[in-house]
């Protein structure tokens, strides 16, 4: 079973640079929870902060009777022990091909033999679509190969939490389309808590059960997926429907004076596109924590956008208007 | 923004930095006891370090031993005392040369190795990802490192030594006409053993500061590639200036305990 994790009251700076500040979230166990942000909003930094590689300034990370914030270094490694991390470059070892790179955490931790180990191994670069790569060195292969095999790296021990740190970027969609299905097969099989970083809007849209959205040195919102897709808040509107319009500009934050011009434009954010429905596990048995399609839309009286949960509705957000506007 | 933050340098900053240094240090001596020994790390490094050094040593040993035959022959000749070359050569060669160019081979050739090795590792993440399997890189990696300096700088300063020795052998009874008879007959006059022991002892701390500081400024890299280059600068430097100092305050604590002979 996965394992819930508390969040509360984060912050972390580096050299008096805020990086964000009173972070407090609570990701459900068993629960796939996704979070986004704009580059350099330290979504990175708090995939570490929850592994321990970095020591918040304050506040507490609660797993189990842990508090990862102010716990030493052997009962850090005690923790760790629950956790499979995939980092945003794979963070292959360079002098190991990529069988080795696989095998290292079972060497380590377990007692199991050569033959035994094979097998896992090669189960699990098969799960990640690398057979016939193993015995390349990570400097030989793709950057979306080593986030892979990363990946198969990171599944090997059967971790109670799993973090990603952008499995999909690097890959072609086809692959992403692979990947975000392994993810929700993976949650239903060994009911890990997820943890996801993601830039694709789509991963976002159609695989969690909860969204978070880093901006600005805050954490903008966190909560169930249809919360989120039914937000007004600018921001997380903006960012969820991968528009120009709203308060997020190029650089960072826009100034006053490019939103009045915004405004004065009469440019509007389109109408909400309609909520896809969730990705389900290939098997077409329900997930454990998953929860019926709407069901949080009923339970708080929200409207969903019309079309929504409909089985033909693209999951792609771009399609999603062009059909609205043919409507319209 | 930008002004607070580079102003931000504080007078302090050396200190904390020697700091860190020390605790570093501290830290793999506590990992030094850790099971189980990487035995596989340690003999891969080991030879890894005396690859790189072994053929620039004996290079440098023999020049080095010829210009101490020089100077030391022209000045003993100057006395009448040509009787005594060889142990004036042993001495020179054993207690200073030797320990010295160990020094230089060890954290020119074989810190800097350590350094960009350790480097590269941390900017990949790949040191990040080793502590999130569990797996401590100070036990893994650094131990059998700094262990392997240490074992190599060893081996190193007894292969200055004889060489050196040899070097300055050939130098002065060859071209300075001097006679085998006397150089090895003298040997025995000046010199003692713990001249030797002394020089091992040398080059074991050596080894070890030359380790530890190119193992702190790799895992410490940051920035990228051109972190890396910077660390490994810093390191070499830093090991040379940490280096000559520890010799002196060695080399003058062996004159207090062990006195010379004849005196
Ligand atoms: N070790 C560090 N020391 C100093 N600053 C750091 C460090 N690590 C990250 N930062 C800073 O923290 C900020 C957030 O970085 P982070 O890598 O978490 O961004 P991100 O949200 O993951 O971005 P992206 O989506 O591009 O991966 C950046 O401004 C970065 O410069
Ligand atoms: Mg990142």
């Amino acid at each position: 079973m996965g394992v819930e994790i508390r969040v509360e009251g984060l912050t972390k700076s580096f050299g008096g640079q805020v990086i964000w500040r009173d972070v407090t979230l609570t990701l459900p166990s068993g629960e796939i929870n996704v979070m986004l942000g704009p580059s350099g909003t330290g979504k990175s930094v708090f995939l570490k902060c929850l592994v321990g590689l970095l020591k918040p300034d304050r506040g507490h990370i609660y797993i189990e009777s842990h508090d990862l914030a102010t716990c030493g270094e052997r009962e850090l490694y005690e923790v760790r022990k629950l956790f499979g991390v995939l980092f945003q470059d794979g963070a292959l070892f360079g002098s190991m091909n990529l069988y080795d790179n696989v095998a290292f955490p079972l060497r380590e931790h377990t007692r199991r033999s050569e033959s035994e180990i094979r097998s896992i191994v090669m189960e699990k670069i098969e799960l990640v679509g690398l057979l016939g790569a193993e015995r390349k060195l990570p400097g030989e292969i793709s950057g979306g190969m080593r986030k892979r095999a990363g990946l198969a790296r990171a599944l090997v021990l059967d971790p109670q939490i799993m973090l990603f740190d952008e499995p999909d970027s690097g890959l072609d969609p086809v692959r992403t389309a692979y990947l975000n299905q392994l993810i929700v097969d993976l949650n239903q099989q060994t009911g890990a808590t997820f943890l996801i970083v993601t830039h694709d809007i789509n991963t976002a849209r159609t695989v969690p059960d909860n969204i978070g959205l880093l901006y600005h040195r805050h954490l903008a919102m966190f909560g169930p997926r249809e919360m989120c897709l039914c937000s007004e808040e600018p921001v997380v509107r903006q960012f969820l429907n991968a528009q120009r319009i709203g308060p997020i500009g190029m650089a960072e934050e826009k100034d006053a004076d490019e939103l009045a011009a915004e405004a004065a434009s009469g440019a509007a954010l389109p109408p909400l596109p309609p909520i896809p429905l969730q990705l389900e596990p290939s098997n077409g048995l329900p997930r454990y924590t998953q929860r019926p399609a709407g069901q949080w839309c009923l339970a708080h009286g929200v409207k969903p956008p019309p079309g929504s949960f409909q089985p033909n509705v693209s999951t792609a957000p771009g399609a999603a208007f062009a059909a609205e506007r043919g409507r319209a | 923004m930008r002004m607070s933050e580079r102003s931000s340098w504080q007078p302090t900053a050396p200190l904390r930095a020697t700091g860190n240094l020390f605790g570093f240090a501290l830290d793999v001596f506590r990992a030094l006891p850790r099971r189980p020994f990487q035995w596989r790390e340690f003999l891969q490094q080991a030879w890894f370090l005396a690859s790189v050094t072994i053929v620039p040593t004996a290079l440098v040993a023999i020049p080095f031993g010829a210009v101490i035959a020089l100077q030391v022959g022209g000045l003993i000749k100057q006395f009448g005392a040509q009787s005594f070359a060889g142990a004036a050569m042993v001495l020179a060669v054993v207690r200073e040369a030797a320990p010295i160019a160990t020094a230089l081979l060890i954290a020119g050739a074989g810190g800097s190795a350590i350094c960009a090795d350790l480097g590269s590792r941390k900017i990949r993440e790949e040191l990040d990802a080793m502590r999130v399997l569990g797996i401590d890189p100070l036990h893994r990696l650094v131990v059998p490192r700094v262990l392997g300096a240490m074992f190599v700088a060893f081996f190193l300063n007894g292969l200055v030594s004889v060489v050196g020795v040899i070097g300055g052998y050939i130098f002065n009874v060859i071209l300075q006409g001097g006679t085998p008879g006397a150089y090895l007959a003298s040997f025995t006059a000046l010199a003692q053993l713990p001249d030797l022991w002394a020089g091992e002892i040398k080059a074991l701390v050596f080894g070890l500061i030359a380790g530890i500081v190119a193992s702190y400024k790799g895992m410490n890299a940051g920035g990228g590639p051109k972190g890396v280059g910077d660390a490994v600068n810093q390191s070499v430097v830093i090991t040379f200036m940490l280096l000559f100092f520890a010799n002196f305050v060695m080399q003058a604590i062996y004159f207090q305990v062990v006195p010379p002979k004849g005196a």
